[in-house]
């Protein structure tokens, strides 16, 4: 068991090419620990490729290279497929983009949220069903006893993302990996959502990842944000450095938020160029 | 932050149902009749299926006999009542054996994929190809006639359409969310193919067995028609339409009322699955 002060993740030189050699994430380094890390960057950058590999769920066709990738505790590179089903759900759980597609529509709410729990733990049946509900109290779901019977598709987004964190964190994990939960909800639940998952990864003391698209609300709920392009990561900050950000990158991420500051003129765009060139440059 | 969660979906929904004329409705009702008929048959036939009495044969439907008689002078009304019995009995036991086979080597072609699936399928594409009722001809005329080798030699050749229905829905389900949702929790291998693709598949199979029962019954009758399943005297519908074939010009009634209860067995299962499709599926529900 790691301590608070070992990383829960630890990716050195990690590669993820493609069938056809292509590399789709190029060498890069991070740390993770008990905090909450933005990933952020363009589509095609590799952030899901990323988040996929440190679950061990990247599909076969996909080739990974790392000198080292540790993820709990055990080394990433020689796990057994039965050792990562149990490390997944009680180690590690993901939150997926959209709650319709990723809750089982034959199944109840209950029945699904108590599944991690039979897998990974020894509880009794009336002990499963008083965690569920306390788990769905805590992502903030009225009623648990009655929701506990419903099926997915009456539920809206904002519950349905609620049930997805209620099913990634009943079997308490230690990290999170959330890949742009709030993308298919609206603006104003976005928020709520965000600040729940905020609120839960810190009563907990677990490390998130967080894969976004949207800077303002990085930089609101994290602490540290890495910055992928192209399969690289150019830019590690704090969350609160990133209206100062130093890499041309960042900056225009940053500056082409549309706002009511920005509202008539038109958004910077960003010059691949000259990003190129910094790069060499570097 | 959770009162504008209340107010959307979780005040129950209460909804009146007016009562509509459904096929599942009407199948329901059949199939209800067909079951009541075939375990209440000795308080329902007026008669004795197996008794004969010779001086009575072949007469036209009358108050007495109200189906009429056969050529032993059994009452026809008791043997058709008597004859939903191994009709269902045989429908069951077909059911019982295909489609927890089809569905099996369905979902194990389906979510193990490479040479499994290759020869699963292929086996399926075997027994696919094999006529149906020649096929269980020829079983029963190895094993012997009977009600059990009927239903057999039919099942023999009616799980490849779930095993292929069941493998194309889980090559659907393979690539979903749900299911890389489900791996992201550690659920694995056995568990997610029958917690959590089963039930998906199961709605699909439910109707399609509905549906095929129909079918199921016709050979059923065909193979009693052609002397290969239930024996007699034992009253069974197709082997007592074989028997009404041989008056069927001059005594319609004899073959016609058998051929009747085939008919309406039939339809009953027929608009039944056509029901459940409609209901059971919970995706297309509300």
């Amino acid at each position: 068991m790691p301590t608070d002060s070992t990383p829960l993740v630890v990716a050195d030189n990690l590669t993820i090419s493609s069938a056809a050699g292509v590399a789709l994430v190029k060498n890069i380094s991070f740390t993770l620990g008990r905090e909450r890390v933005a990933l952020v960057g363009e589509s095609g950058s590799g952030k899901s490729l990323t988040a996929r590999s440190l679950m061990g769920l990247l599909s076969p066709a996909l080739h990974l290279q790392a000198s080292t990738l540790s993820v709990a505790g055990e080394n990433a590179l020689t796990l057994s497929e039965s050792r990562w089903s149990q490390l997944r759900g009680s180690r590690l759980a993901m939150v997926m983009q959209d709650p319709k597609y990723a809750l089982n529509p034959m199944r109840t709410i209950g029945w699904q949220v108590a599944e991690p729990l039979k897998l990974h733990a020894r509880l009794s049946r009336a002990e499963i069903k008083e965690k569920v509900c306390e788990m769905l109290d805590a992502v903030g779901l009225p009623q648990p006893a009655q929701l506990m019977q419903r099926y997915p598709h009456q539920l809206s987004g904002g519950m349905g993302q609620r049930v997805m964190l209620a099913i990634a964190l009943i079997a308490d994990p230690q990290f999170l990996i959330a890949d742009e939960p709030t993308s298919a909800l609206d603006h104003a639940m976005r928020d709520q959502v965000l600040a729940l998952i905020r609120r839960l990864v810190e009563q907990r003391n677990m490390g998130l990842l967080l894969i976004s698209h949207d800077l303002q609300q990085v930089s609101e709920h994290c602490e540290r944000v890495m910055v992928m392009y192209q399969g690289n990561i150019l830019d590690t900050l704090p969350a609160a450095n990133l209206p100062q950000a130093t890499h041309p990158y960042t900056r225009t991420l940053w500056s082409c938020r549309p706002s009511k500051a920005t509202q008539g003129k038109p958004l910077p765009t960003l010059d691949r160029a000259a990003l190129e060139a910094y790069r060499e440059h570097d | 932050m959770t009162q504008n969660l209340t107010d959307l979906e979780l005040a129950a929904p209460r909804r009146r149902r007016r009562p509509r004329v459904t096929s599942l409705a009407i199948g329901g009702t059949l199939v209800a009749i067909l079951l009541l008929a075939a375990l209440f048959a000795p308080l329902l036939a007026p008669f004795d299926p197996n008794a004969q009495i010779i001086s009575a044969r072949l007469l036209p439907p009358s108050s007495a006999h109200w189906l009429g008689t056969d050529g032993f002078g059994r009452d026809l009304l008791s043997r058709v009542i008597y004859g939903s019995r191994p009709t269902l009995l045989l429908v069951s036991l077909i059911l019982l054996l295909t489609i927890p086979v089809g569905m099996l080597v369905g979902i194990c072609a389906g979510y193990l994929g490479g040479w499994t699936e290759r020869v699963l399928m292929r086996i399926t594409d075997i027994f696919l190809s094999l006529p149906n009722l020649v096929i269980a001809l020829a079983l029963v005329a190895m094993l012997g006639p009977g009600l059990l080798n009927g239903a057999l030699a039919l099942a023999l050749t009616s799980w490849p359409p779930f095993a292929r229905q069941a493998r194309a829905e889980t090559l659907a389900l393979r690539r979903s969310d749900y299911l890389a949702a489900a791996r992201m929790q550690g659920i694995n291998g056995l568990r997610l193919m029958f917690g959590h693709i089963l039930p998906l598949c199961l709605p699909s199979a439910v109707v399609r067995a509905a549906l095929s029962l129909g079918g199921i019954i016709l050979s059923a009758a065909g193979l009693g028609f052609l002397g290969m399943g239930v024996q007699p005297p034992t009253a069974e519908w197709g082997s007592m339409v074989a028997e009404g074939s041989k008056v069927i010009f001059d005594q319609w009634w004899v073959a016609a009322a058998p051929g009747g209860a085939i008919l309406f067995a039939s339809l009953a299962f027929n608009l039944t699955g056509d029901g459940l499709r409609d209901r059971l599926d919970t995706r297309n529900a509300n």
